[in-house]
């Protein structure tokens, strides 16, 4: 019964016509976390923080949890009425959500209705992409010849990561292009990433039309053996459930965890702990992907040849054992402590300061201070420091001097000493030989914005260590969808592999951010107010740990050569 | 088997810790968070729970080599 012989013409479009409706699914699920950070601020209440930037990673998260949901409803659609028509209908729901997110108006003008339309909006992304995938790689590997399964479904594979570079190029263009400040506005530059969708989805939704049901789902429908209930008949008996469940712990859920924190965690990690400036933190993972892609191919073709076990296991156990001092570098190459500044003005340097009255309040003001510090590497890293200071009575705004003598750079809870002459109000009588109003309490909101521009050798290192980090993803998910699909018959091989895949990939996976983000939170105590930002990583680390055990017992290394019964 | 039963535990105590410890304005939030992860976790504890058994009893001792034996129930 083996089809090794089956010719491979028509492969490319098969590969060509499923990856781009597969890339544009991803890239449309990823511009939402991309903008993470953004969104937290316009669809949420102001002043709200890191509580804000949760509730984000939560919704963000709610798109990946709500994937399992979405494998089961179009797994079943696509067992029952093929593959083709299930997943068209699911890129017609992925780009619709989309493009609408990007009109949803802020929380300044709609309130609470802002992030509520969000989340149902992102709760249909996650069930559209719930069927999207297993749709694409059964559909390929339905197509594909035996000894070359590996290869061609490692193609779809890609997607997800090119679907990644897709996002933060169109990001990284349109900001760069806008200015930060056009940029992040209520109706700024980041909502065009979402409306740029409609237009990819419409190309891919043409593409698509052309494709043919996948054969070997044909010839089961035609011989009137397609599944009657396909939830049933894969979940409600234990000869295919046990096969679901080794599939999620002894590969999938290790495979989510490496994969969101080579890519996600990483990138989120040099952003928000190491402070590298937004478009030095993006190029550096569009550069490692880049170069690591290829990986994708070259690791699912080994596949056909060596088997996938113990590649996905190997990519798993090299995560265990490197992330702690991969992180521990990234955190150590970008500590000021660990670099020598030209100038030494760190201690207590007045600089020209910026102040801005309150425009509700004329007793604030507003003053921040930037500084630049330069290396003798060549790194140069910005320091914002900024406050909000009372006065005694209103004042004009006209400040005759405002200075500032900082205590420490980059502690927002070192006290500075913000020395500020300001002209009274017309009207304001002063105190006898007191021409200007004075601060009353010195200060009521402390921070600092630190942006990082690295040198140049640091710069490389990070790529590559992140690099390192997208091959480990290669290996763990160039081979995966064989694998999948190797494991479950036709009939009910949608919803049976989509399920593990989400539940791995949505849960595991996508929760890496969001319980990393929890659990350095979670160390942070009065003494250490910073927290440990390594403790995050234990969360995949341990997942891992627990997968690569499972695989090694219980996995079979074994390449099915028939997957058309 | 003995593993997910543990994680759950471990789970509960830290939702009724962390959410104990919360301060009046950050309750809300840490409630929230913790029902989701008890929500998300636990049916996967289930499903670890049903594997461990599945192995405890051998099941995986033989794993299928044609669909047949998948679908022949």
């Amino acid at each position: 019964m083996s089809n090794t012989t089956k010719p491979e013409k028509g492969m490319g479009f098969i590969i060509g016509a499923s990856s781009v409706g597969t890339l544009i699914e991803w890239y449309d699920f990823y511009i939402f976390g991309m903008l993470a950070t953004i969104i937290s601020k316009q669809f949420f209440p102001e002043d709200s923080g890191t509580s804000a930037l949760l509730s984000t990673l939560a919704i963000f998260a709610a798109g990946f949890i709500v994937r399992p949901f979405g494998a089961l409803v179009f797994g079943r659609l696509g067992d029952l009425i093929g593959r083709k028509h299930t997943f068209l209908l699911t890129l017609i729901l992925m780009g619709g959500s989309t493009f609408c997110i990007g009109l949803v108006p802020g929380f300044k003008t709609i309130g609470w209705a802002a992030p509520i339309l969000v989340l149902v909006l992102r709760l249909i992304q996650g069930l559209a992409l719930g069927g999207e995938y297993g749709g694409a790689a059964t559909y390929v590997a339905e197509h594909a010849p035996a000894n070359r399964r590996g290869y061609w479904t490692s193609w779809i594979q890609t997607t997800a990561t090119l679907g990644l570079f897709l996002a933060l190029g169109i990001i990284l263009l349109i900001r760069q292009g806008q200015g930060v400040e056009k940029f992040s506005g209520e109706w700024g530059g980041w909502r065009y990433p979402f409306w740029i969708s409609l237009l990819l989805v419409i190309v891919s939704i043409v593409i698509r039309m052309r494709m043919s049901e996948s054969p070997m789902f044909a010839k089961v429908k035609a011989e009137g053996k397609t599944s009657v209930n396909p939830l049933k008949e894969s979940f409600g008996h234990r000869a295919n459930f046990k096969m679901v469940l080794l599939a999620l712990f002894g590969a999938v859920m290790g495979q989510g965890v490496i994969w969101y924190t080579g890519q996600f965690y990483a990138q989120s990690f040099i952003e928000n702990v190491c402070k590298i400036n937004f478009t030095e933190s993006r190029n550096i993972l569009l550069i490692a992907i880049l170069f690591a892609t290829p990986f994708f191919v070259i690791f699912g073709s080994l596949s056909d040849k060596i088997g996938r076990k113990w590649i996905m296991l190997l990519g798993m156990l090299l995560g265990i054992c490197t992330y702690f001092p991969i992180y521990k570098s990234f955190i150590k190459w970008t500590d000021p402590a660990n670099k020598r500044e030209m100038v030494d003005a760190s201690k207590t340097t007045t600089g020209p300061a910026i102040g801005a009255v309150d425009a509700k309040d004329k007793k604030k003001m507003l003053v921040s201070i930037k500084y630049d510090s330069v290396y003798t590497d060549g790194a140069v890293f910005t320091f914002t420091k900024f406050d909000t200071l009372h006065f005694t009575s209103d004042y004009t705004g006209n400040t005759a001097q405002i200075g500032y003598i900082l205590a420490n750079k980059e502690l927002p809870s070192k006290m500075d000493t913000v020395l500020v002459k300001a002209k009274a109000a017309a009207g304001v009588v002063l105190p006898e030989g007191i021409s200007y109003v004075t601060v009353e309490k010195k200060s009521e909101k402390r921070g600092v914005v630190i942006e990082k521009s690295l040198d140049s050798n640091t710069y490389w290192w990070m790529i590559f260590l992140i690099f390192i980090q997208v091959i480990y993803v290669t290996m763990v998910y160039g081979p995966m969808a064989a694998f999948l699909v190797e494991l479950f018959p036709t009939k009910i091989r949608y919803t049976s592999m989509s399920l593990p895949y989400h539940i791995g990939n949505g849960v595991f996976g996508g929760l890496v951010p969001f319980l990393g983000t929890l659990i350095v939170e979670f160390t942070k105590t009065k003494d250490n107010p910073g927290g440990d930002p390594l403790a995050g990583l234990w969360y995949p680390i341990g997942i891992a740990i627990l997968c690569v055990i499972i695989g090694a017992i219980y996995l079979s290394n074994h390449i099915d050569d028939d997957v058309m019964d | 088997m003995i593993l997910a039963p543990a994680i759950m535990i471990f789970l509960f105590t830290q939702a009724a810790d962390k959410i104990g410890k919360a301060t009046e304005v950050t309750k809300s939030n840490v409630t929230l968070q913790w029902s989701i992860i008890l929500i998300i976790f636990l049916p996967i504890c289930v499903g670890l729970l049903i594997f461990g058994y599945y192995a405890f009893k051998g099941y995986y001792e033989h794993l299928p080599e044609t669909s047949a034996e998948i679908t022949d129930y």
